[in-house]
């Protein structure tokens, strides 16, 4: 299982609100939440991503608010990955329970730049940066958390 | 090797003898809390696969304060899915509006939640219960729908960070400005995945409004809970508003922490957090001449009785500066009334404020006082991320309900002491 697509860079602490801004809460259809994503930070990011596209962002993605809008919404922009140097923990657990795929690794974070073409191997936790040819060594996910990701998130998971 | 607070509340729920640091468990749950943003969601999760009832309809709470009263059409279908799970699956603690208030201010209230509890909620402020020697703490919509149907989740045993207190606050200066000053000092992300324990003979001079408060905040630092030990005053608490078994569990003399910092309550001035972020502090000699919009006064953080009244006590007899919309929102019905009683609703409105019923509202920029491009408003919520109350271009200035009501009087950020 693996992930490759173009990158969209962000800083450090970008927060559940600025992904996605509550004023679009009142509805949790992941395809509106994904006409919004990302919309105070990067109002044209919506427009922009293709699918299989790559985030890649600093310390403590996702702090803030617990809604699981924020990684449905990621998702369903056509998201196939994060990348960044640190998680704050509810996101964490929201990302994996929705199956968007997260990995950690800063060396990643801090020197891969917009728009490059990355790979990520999620056997390995291999990160490849193929447009200035480095290599990244991320955790790799466990059997059990790639088949979260592969059933679409936990609860398709538990009922298989 | 010893355990903390947290870590012997977590090993009792997943019955265990012992736990430590980084350890997987799967724990009993107490209480699963949903709001109308987030349990729609894990309704929506559980009806999709076919989860049919909840683990005891005694211990699910569900709250609809974030856009309630219903903002708009979409937001009052939110509240209808939710009122129908409630009452299909017979939930006791539903809460119609009309009862309800600010769940992590109702849930305390309510008698909801004691010493020694874990509780789960879809809501990243969860983690105020830790005020009662509880371990709470906030995940998603999932995780809620998980909870709600076995009466479990997992946990990653939290290492923890300790904050010894001692001294006490001066005049002015509350709980909201211990954690606003903890935050400046650790960072956003300080107490990433850890537990905060708050523990020191300065815990006894604090209020339970101001344990609330600072145990409310520790998401703001990262942290998966913050707690505090049982005492009198918790215990006291617990009886006046609970008939549940309360257990108390204190940390061992060997606990390991990863950090310990000491903190003298008598050295903390009013504290300011600047756009955007949390940790952005300025103590209140510092912050120079900022002119405001508007004031909110309320919240998850800072809309108890004692807030109000601190409030009152700085608003009364003087009147709301010109061109300043000032907002006061008691966090429950009952804070409300009592509100009503004290007189302090009269101040609040012959000062020139509006006086709302419970909701999270304008917090999250939801309804109730969103800001128009570039204003400032002077708010005793918690997060002032950009775009968080309003237009991306406005800015958000945390603070305790004392500054905030002086702000109101003078339009600027000010503390009572620069009242005449």
């Amino acid at each position: 299982m693996n992930a490759c697509g173009k990158v969209h860079k962000y800083g450090n602490n970008i927060d559940t609100d600025v992904i996605i801004p509550a004023r679009y809460l009142n509805s949790y259809d992941p395809a509106v939440l994904a006409g919004y994503c990302m919309i105070d930070i990067d109002a044209d990011f919506a427009g922009r991503v293709k699918k299989g596209d790559i985030m890649v962002a600093g310390k403590n993605f996702g702090c803030g608010s617990s809604r699981e809008h924020a990684p449905i919404a990621i998702k369903a922009s056509g998201i196939s990955c994060v990348i960044a140097e640190n998680f704050a923990r509810i996101f964490y657990r929201n990302a994996i329970n929705i199956g968007l795929p997260i990995i950690e690794c800063k060396e990643a974070a801090d020197e891969i730049n917009a728009k490059d073409e990355v790979e990520v191997d999620f056997d390995s936790g291999l990160i490849t940066d193929k447009t200035t040819g480095k290599t990244y060594k991320g955790q790799a996910f466990p059997e059990f958390m790639q088949g979260i990701m592969k059933a679409g998130g936990l609860m398709n998971y538990i009922n298989k | 090797m010893g355990m903390t607070m947290t870590q012997k509340i977590l090993a009792k729920h997943a019955g265990l003898p012992s736990v430590e640091a980084g350890q997987l468990i799967e724990a009993n749950l107490d209480l699963v809390l949903g709001n109308d943003v987030t349990a729609p969601v894990a309704i929506g999760e559980m009806e999709k696969f076919n989860l049919k009832g909840v683990f005891d309809k005694d211990k699910i709470a569900l709250v609809p304060d974030h856009f309630t009263p219903n903002k708009d059409i979409k937001s009052a279908e939110n509240c209808k899915c939710m009122r129908e799970f409630a009452y299909k699956n017979s939930i006791t603690n539903y809460f119609e509006i009309g009862q309800m208030g600010i769940e992590h201010a109702l849930l305390p209230e309510k008698g909801l939640v004691v010493a020694g509890d874990v509780v789960i909620g879809a809501d990243s402020h969860t983690c105020t219960y830790g005020a009662l020697g509880a371990f709470s703490t906030g995940v998603g919509s999932t995780d809620m729908a998980a909870g709600m149907a076995t009466g479990k989740a997992w946990f990653k045993v939290p290492s923890a960070i300790k904050f010894n207190l001692k001294g006490k606050l001066n005049k002015w200066v509350s709980g909201k400005d211990v954690i606003l000053h903890i935050i400046g000092m650790i960072g956003v992300d300080g107490a990433r995945y850890k537990s905060m324990e708050f523990v020191g003979e300065g815990v006894s001079a604090l209020s339970m409004d101001d344990r609330f408060t600072i145990a409310n905040m520790a998401i703001e630092a990262g942290a998966k809970n913050g707690i505090f030990p049982v005492d009198e005053l918790t215990v006291e608490y617990m009886k006046e508003h609970s008939t549940k078994q309360y257990e108390v569990f204190e940390a061992d003399a060997d606990a390991p922490y990863d950090e310990v910092y000491d903190i003298d309550l008598g050295e903390i001035k009013s504290t300011v957090a600047f756009p955007h972020l949390p940790e952005n502090t300025h103590t209140i000699d510092e912050v120079g001449d900022i002119n405001i919009d508007q004031v909110v006064i309320g919240s998850c953080t800072n809309g108890r009785i004692s807030d109000m009244r601190v409030a009152a006590s700085v608003m009364k007899g003087r009147k709301v500066a010109k061109g300043v919309r000032v907002i006061v929102i008691p966090a429950t019905q009952a804070i409300y009334m009592q509100c009503i009683a004290e007189g302090l609703t009269q101040c609040f409105i012959e000062a020139g404020a509006v006086v709302s019923t419970p909701t999270c509202g304008p917090c999250l920029g939801g309804h109730m006082g969103v800001m128009a491009a570039g204003e400032k408003t002077v708010s005793t919520t918690n997060r002032n991320f950009v775009g968080r109350m309003g237009h991306t271009s406005s800015e958000v200035y945390l603070a305790s309900p004392a500054v905030a009501a002086a702000s109101a009087i003078t339009g600027k950020i000010s503390s009572p002491e620069d009242l005449v």
